[in-house]
């Protein structure tokens, strides 16, 4: 028979080679690998960088000296020889003042090949794109309309100069450097990143967005971002990631701040398409990320994520609800192919009076893939009347993956009401047959019915992105019913 | 259109379908009946392309085309319908999404582009107002929390989109109440012509009362084992099915 079997598909995808998986030739600059506290400083320095943040660089690489790698996640892989990495890479002659059109073509092309064409998004999107390559900012748009606002968009290293008072104030108030075993590694050797500020009673016309990639191989990348939401103001943030396709495993560290002053509200989003590895779990990148949000009163916090990337993850966007009256909401969905791991959920501390959050996750594993809700709803003693509505469902492909669901509810307030649900169901073949009976092939029935499951946080991204997250949880589907 | 030759299929090992012949016209519409067991939705799926049945032998050609290499979705492009006897549930997608979806599909494999938005919706509106579809339902998850009724006015909704040369209605009746099955069976008479055909799978004679078959016939072990006109579905009604089991047997 010339049927096209599922078995076909799946052996036509093996070969299939990851989308974004070619890497530019672009002249770098890189350290010696390793890690002690004179890379730190060469570090520091390399970013002309006032002392007190130099010795905020040492004193989180004390710290991390002291700590010990965390393995309670639910994943296995081999351990980052940490001395084993090059901390600093930057493209050569990076210039703050150069435009666009003097920016390396071989760079422009790589976005293009992206489908992020800077110019591109300029003129299409209104979006302004602080676009991060290997760590350090090479183009910035959009700086002057958002002046006019007093809107402040550009990388942490200029902030750093720029806004001293307001980066000292607030990186670290709310992922101390101590916070984890990655957090310290970042805030050791940060790179580069972003840096947002959006002052009293201002909305922030526009999404502002940040593309970040790893391009050079063997080099950590660890972007450091801080975002203040002054009070009342809002700001919608997108954030979006692909990677090359590399065999040895690349670390990336990231830590992201948010500050959500009284009134104030910040919308993140993330998409995240990391390599994953290829189809026998050789390579991908270790995505290790600190993402935490801080409410003041009345303030609203709301992280939406599409993970479909890297071979291990492990992240918990989180809100401290310290206000009385603010929000948190996680809105995520991951998706685990082959034989990627991920461990991933939120924290939602309520520390205010009448404090409210809601999680809605939604985890899709297939191949061989280990997919893990891991979350934390707590609720403390003066937090009274703290509500809290939890989902969880997991959605399973084939007969060799695994998901699993850790919600942990502690509450030392008697008035909480804490709601959690979860389900767990599997794709399975009398729908596809359905949907093949209607005339709909196996690649767009799977598509449909996972973008189904997937609805509630598609919803929560902003227009441009949602298509965009939709067809990333195609490819990365695709084949992977068996 | 139709014309199914000596068939024989088999489930996990277990030959089901023992030689089945049986030739349908267009303008037709025929009831295939029988006792529990005795392979009507097997033949049902077998038609429709479903892989878990193996065709050991025989032929099923469509418009003088064999369907042996063509796939589920490939059928259905090529016209084959089938109303299911328990409809599955897709969460979070549409009636609405979902047909638009299949039809879509099934224009691009005839090389066709979209159909327009606004004719899709004049044509969902017609369809709806056919089977006394509300406009809520339109929006709901796709059989999700469906009562049996509406499941099966869902899949001849979803028929009448189609506009299938072919439809099978696999015991479309079961679960149905009496103004239901009224529903169903004069949306399916609306949609008959001359240039379609449809095959009835039911176990009771019911029915038939309301969609008429020009042919009756009766599935027993595999085989259809007697033919007739309508007045073979009365027989049935009355005498059971065991003095076909007799003759078959004998």
């Amino acid at each position: 028979m010339s049927k096209y079997t599922e078995d076909d598909l799946r052996e036509e995808l093996k070969t299939k080679q990851y989308e974004y998986g070619f890497y530019t030739d672009i002249e770098s600059e890189t350290f010696p690998v390793g890690l002690n506290e004179d890379i730190v400083k060469a570090i520091s320095k390399k970013k002309e960088e006032p002392e007190w943040m130099t010795q905020w660089r040492l004193e989180a690489f004390r710290i991390w000296q002291a700590m010990e790698e965390p393995d309670w996640a639910n994943v296995n892989y081999e351990k980052p020889d940490f001395q084993a990495i090059a901390y600093y890479s930057a493209p050569v002659a990076v210039d703050p003042n150069k435009t666009l059109d003097d920016v390396d073509p071989d760079l422009l092309a790589m976005y293009k090949k992206l489908g992020i064409s800077v110019g591109e998004q300029k003129r299409m999107n209104n979006i302004a794109m602080d676009v991060v390559v290997d760590s350090v900012s090479v183009a910035t748009t959009f700086k002057k309309t958002l002046a006019e606002k007093g809107i402040l968009f550009m990388s942490i290293s200029e902030a750093i100069k720029e806004h001293p008072e307001l980066v000292k104030k607030y990186l670290g108030s709310v992922v101390p450097q101590k916070d984890n075993f990655y957090a310290a590694l970042n805030s050791a050797v940060f790179s580069d990143g972003s840096f947002c500020y959006i002052p009293k009673g201002v909305k922030c016309p526009m999404e502002l967005s940040t593309y970040f990639r790893i391009n050079q191989a063997g080099t950590g990348q660890f972007e450091r971002t801080l975002v203040i939401a002054d009070q009342g103001s809002y700001v919608s943030y997108l954030e979006g990631c692909t990677a090359p396709s590399r065999d040895e495993n690349q670390l990336h560290a990231a830590v992201v701040e948010l500050i959500a002053l009284d009134d104030a509200e910040i919308k993140y989003s993330t998409v995240q398409n990391w390599f994953p590895g290829n189809a026998q779990g050789k390579g991908g990148v270790y995505n290790f990320v600190t993402k935490r949000g801080l409410c003041e009163t009345n303030a609203k916090i709301s992280w939406t994520q599409v993970e479909t990337g890297s071979a291990v993850t492990w992240k918990y966007p989180s809100c401290v609800l310290k206000g009385n009256n603010s929000v948190g909401e996680f809105y995520s969905i991951a998706v685990t192919n082959n034989y990627q791991q991920a461990d991933t959920g939120t924290k939602m501390i309520h520390l205010g009076k009448n404090t409210k959050s809601t999680i809605i996750s939604k985890g899709i594993s297939a191949g061989k893939s280990q997919n893990s809700y891991r979350g934390l709803v707590q609720v403390n003693a003066r937090a009274e009347n703290a509500r809290n509505f939890s989902q969880c469902d997991s959605l399973l492909m084939g007969n060799e993956c695994g998901a699993h669901t850790f919600p942990y509810i502690e509450t030392k307030n008697k008035s909480a009401q804490i709601e959690h649900e979860a389900t767990t169901s599997k794709i399975g073949e009398d729908q596809i047959f359905y949907c093949n009976q209607r005339g709909i092939d196996t690649e767009k029935a799977i598509a449909l019915i996972v973008n189904g499951f997937s609805k509630e946080v598609l919803n929560k991204l902003p227009m441009e992105f949602a298509v965009e997250a939709q067809k990333l949880l195609e490819i990365s589907l695709e084949g992977s019913v068996g | 259109m139709l014309l199914i030759k000596d068939l024989h299929a088999s489930v996990e090992g277990k030959e089901i379908l023992k030689g089945i012949n049986l030739e349908v016209n267009a303008g037709e519409v025929h009831a295939i009946m029988g006792p529990n067991g005795s392979g009507k939705s097997t033949l049902a799926s077998v038609i429709a392309g479903k892989e878990d049945y193996e065709v050991e032998k025989g032929d099923i050609i469509l418009d003088n085309q064999n369907l042996d290499e063509l796939a589920a979705e490939e059928r259905a492009h090529k016209g084959i319908f089938l109303s299911f006897q328990y409809p599955v549930e897709i969460p979070g997608v549409s009636v609405t999404n979902f047909i638009k979806t299949a039809i879509n599909e099934t224009r691009k494999a005839k090389g066709l582009k979209d159909m327009p938005a606004k004719d899709m919706l004049k044509m969902i509106r017609e369809k709806a107002e056919l089977l006394e579809i509300d406009r809520k339902f339109l929006s709901r998850s796709l059989n999700e929390g469906f009562s049996g009724g509406e499941k099966k006015r869902n899949e001849i909704f979803q028929m009448a989109m189609l506009e299938p040369k072919l439809a099978i209605l696999d015991e479309t009746d079961s679960g149905l109440d009496i103004d239901a099955l009224r529903i169903v069976a004069n949306g399916v008479n609306k949609l008959k012509s001359k240039t379609n055909a449809v095959v009835v799978i039911t176990h009771y004679q019911r029915l038939l009362d309301y969609i008429v078959p020009d042919f009756v016939h009766v599935l027993y072990n595999g085989k259809i084992v007697k033919s007739g006109g309508k007045e073979l579905a009365h027989q049935l009604e009355e005498k059971g099915y065991d003095w076909i089991k007799q003759e078959a047997n004998a």
